[in-house]
């Protein structure tokens, strides 16, 4: 009965969001005012069922029952809670289940608390955001229908994939649908905007804090995956350029331009178009993300369903969303007037130029993801990796970042180049030192890592000079977001560009009690022994690790693991976290004569990597509460009140 | 500058920071894109030149794995449906569903007598998944029952 309630209340949350859709229509027509009242409810409701949906596929999940084909396919009794929990939406249709519930919730609280936006705007906003949600909710039910039933019901189900079996696949897809989901709305307040003609700054300020809770989301959502791979791939990598990566950092970079462009349409009430725009290509990008990594296209851990109809199906959304976002955009864009003007050298400027920047890195990733694919379907095979990723899109992020230090530094509508050269000299001078001094004691650096470290450093320095002579009790709370954020950016260029140049690595084949050097720590191997854990049973292999000479000595227990269900083999690193570095372990196979393959890193300062990606979350997260509790102060009365008032 | 006008320059701006991506894109693709070889691809079309990284594909041959007295090492053949076969070394952990007659993927570069020097080497992930190039024709009967 769970599963058939829980499909009761998907098509009853289409039927809602199909009902949006016509009423929201209906509203905006000359005499629908009195439809208004009512689309609001709708949406909340369509929220609640859809919420209810996916909370009994996760009771499902959480009771292993194997009549139900989803969970006999990906799920097993045995498997311990958290994964049964979590492995709801640890296969396609819950990840897409999860996806539209994720929508569906935040038109409901689109509808519950937006206040700013005239109320023929929002209506415009939420029967959007139906269409959005219509579009998945049909590929659920057609395509993807988590609830089916399988008969004759199987004694165990499959389990989950091992690689999957980790407490980050409780954080990580959530907090990366939230990102992509609150893409999808900044996009539909832009549609909203656009049907109702009234693009400006009210409307910028209510698009914002979803904007910013999407980018949020989506920083925590990229963090984590990076360091999830990471330590459970055991190939000592933070980032593989994989395309199910850029699928993820390519909406983050357009909501990154995003972000940007509407704090200049809601300060200045410049970029009204552009700002438009952006919000139409972020939300293609999370579409396109959503696309490559659902579809099957790619094949990857991330890639449950290998089925070309649910590529086609998931294809042919993608484009009549992105085709219709493009025809309104430009049917519209000619009644978006200009926005004031500026000066080139001044906040707006160093903004413009953030985003131009971003836009160059993002057609970059684009071309580099998607150019395979195109080239496969036309019969050549090629692999576009790190080497075209970092030599393209490289230069051109450390122009950005150092545009980044100085742009928090110009003056809104226009600057003076020598008053700049005097706010910068200070982090300028400090770089040349720092960029002199790695030239001369480490010789050999690549470029791009001798130029991510100098930057680093200066540019950590230039984002906290915006508090330097301020009273920091009287600073306003999302100007510590944005220099939180901004030392979070130096902070993770720092970890990236370290490891990068300092990571020193050793592969031995070694006999119990060999011991072998990497970096500045001596490594001592042991032995190994079976050990057995609740799905799994495993060589674990003990080593003991010091440093230098006599440094205090500490074990480190990498593993290889056998999964039962399904029988997989992973390898678990062991990884020691210094405050200058990390020790990683990973163990291989073993040879005829006893010898154990042994992979070790030192990497120096890349926690810092992980570090600068939660300081630029949480950077973002203190200026969404400074900009919510700002207009909760100075709440202008709505167009709508001022209209009611009048009458 | 009019308003107007500014709104001019920042969309000129927009398309050239749009075409240049693409231009700095293409350059790029053109010196680090890896083309991929099955074993016939290398017979019919002769050996890549060595200083370009390309990736091979294919099956890894039975009975043709061998390993190195430095325990680290290790050679093996890799196939495909056709007789032909290229000889591969690489030193490091293999992944861990590398096994001999399954399929593989290896980045690397040929050497002049033939052999490859594989940097990297990706074999399934797991149950499901096959890198695609690996799985060739095989692969897409399978997908499209």
């Amino acid at each position: 009965m769970i599963a058939e309630a829980g499909l009761a209340a998907l098509w009853l949350a289409a039927s809602l969001s199909l009902l949006q859709l016509f009423l929201g229509a209906a509203a905006l027509r000359p005499g629908g005012e009195a439809l208004l009242r009512i689309v609001r409810p709708v949406a909340v409701a369509q929220g609640l069922l859809a919420g209810l949906a996916f909370l009994m596929l996760i009771w499902l999940f959480l009771r292993t029952d194997l009549s139900v084909q989803l969970v006999a396919a990906n799920s097993h009794s045995m498997k311990p809670w958290l994964y049964k929990f979590a492995g709801a939406w640890g296969n396609h249709e819950g990840s897409m289940l999860l996806w539209v519930t994720v929508l569906a919730v935040a038109g409901g609280f689109v509808a519950l608390l937006e206040r700013r936006l005239p109320q023929k705007t929002l209506i415009a906003t939420l029967a959007a955001q139906a269409t959005i949600g219509l579009g998945f909710y049909a590929f659920l039910l057609f395509a993807s229908n988590p609830f089916t039933r399988l008969f004759p019901v199987p004694a165990e189900g499959n389990g989950l994939n091992p690689l999957l079996q980790d407490p980050g696949l409780a954080f990580h897809p959530p907090t990366l649908y939230f990102g992509y989901v609150g893409i999808s709305v900044a996009f539909s307040f832009a549609v909203g905007a656009l049907i109702t003609r009234d693009v400006g700054p009210a409307f910028a300020r209510a698009m914002r804090p979803w904007v910013l809770g999407a980018w949020i989301f989506l920083t925590l959502g990229i963090t984590a995956g990076s360091y999830w791979a990471y330590y459970e791939l055991g190939w000592g990598g933070w980032w593989f350029w994989d395309p199910v990566e850029n699928a993820s950092l390519m909406p983050w970079l357009a909501a990154t331009a995003l972000l940007h462009s509407v704090t200049v349409l809601a300060t200045r009430d410049g970029l009204r178009a552009w700002t438009i725009m952006l919000a139409v290509v972020a939300f293609s990008m999370s579409m396109i993300g959503t696309f490559l990594v659902r579809s099957g296209i790619l094949t990857s851990v991330h890639a449950f369903a290998v089925d070309p109809r649910r590529g086609a199906f998931i294809l042919v959304l993608l484009l009549l969303y992105i085709g219709g976002a493009l025809a309104l955009y430009g049917l519209r864009v000619g009644t978006v007037k200009e926005g004031s003007k500026f000066d080139f050298l001044s906040r707006e400027g160093a903004l413009v130029a953030n985003n131009l920047l971003i836009t160059v890195i993002l057609g970059v990733v684009f071309v580099g993801t998607t150019y395979p694919l195109i080239t496969e379907a036309l019969g050549t095979k090629i692999s576009v990796g790190p080497p075209y990723f970092n030599a393209a899109a490289g230069p051109v992020a450390l122009i950005l970042v150092a545009i980044m230090g100085a742009g928090p530094l110009l003056r809104w509508r226009r600057d003076d180049l020598s008053k700049l050269a005097g706010r910068i000299a200070i982090p300028a001078l400090l770089g040349g030192a720092i960029l002199l001094a790695l030239v001369l004691l480490a010789p050999g650096l690549r470029v791009l890592p001798l130029l991510g470290l100098t930057l680093a450093i200066a540019v950590g320095v230039a984002s906290v000079a915006p508090l330097w002579g301020r009273n920091l009790r009287r600073t306003p709370l999302f100007t510590w977001g944005m220099v939180i954020a901004h030392l979070g950016v130096a902070v993770a260029l720092a970890g990236m560009a370290s490891e990068s140049a300092f990571t020193k690595e050793t592969l031995v084949a070694a006999r119990p009690g060999q011991a072998v050097r990497v970096g500045p720590y001596t490594v001592r191997f042991d032995g190994v022994d079976p050990i057995a854990g609740p799905n799994w049973t495993a060589i674990e292999a003990t080593l003991t690790a010091w440093r230098g000479e006599g440094g205090a000595r500490f074990e480190m227990r990498p593993q290889a693991r056998m999964f039962s269900s399904p029988p997989t083999p992973t390898s678990e690193a062991a990884i020691q976290t210094m405050l200058d570095g990390q020790l990683y372990i990973a163990i291989g196979e073993a040879d005829e004569q006893g010898r154990w393959q042994l992979r070790l890193w030192w990497k120096p300062f890349v926690t810092l990597i992980w570090l600068g990606g939660a300081l630029v979350a949480f950077g973002g997260l203190l200026s969404l509460i400074g900009r919510l509790r700002r207009e909760r102060k100075i709440r202008p009365e709505s167009a709508d009140e001022l209209q009611e008032a009048l009458a | 500058m009019k308003p107007k006008n500014q709104r001019l320059v920042l969309i000129v701006l927009a398309l050239a920071a749009v075409g240049g991506a693409v231009l700095l894109a293409m350059s790029a693709m053109r010196d680090q894109a890896a083309f991929f070889y099955a074993p016939a691809d290398v017979a019919r079309r002769g050996q890549p030149p060595g200083d370009r990284a390309v990736r091979i594909g294919g099956m890894v041959k039975p009975g043709s794995l061998r390993r190195h007295p430095d325990g680290v090492t290790i050679d093996f053949l890799v196939g495909d449906e056709t007789v032909h076969t290229i000889r591969v070394r690489y030193t490091g952990i293999t992944p861990d569903l590398f096994r001999e007659n399954s399929g593989v993927v290896a980045e690397g570069r040929f050497q002049p007598n033939g052999l490859f020097i594989a940097s990297e080497i990706l074999a399934k992930h797991d149950e499901n998944y096959m890198p695609p190039q690996a799985a060739g024709e095989r692969h897409k009967s399978e997908t499209l029952r």
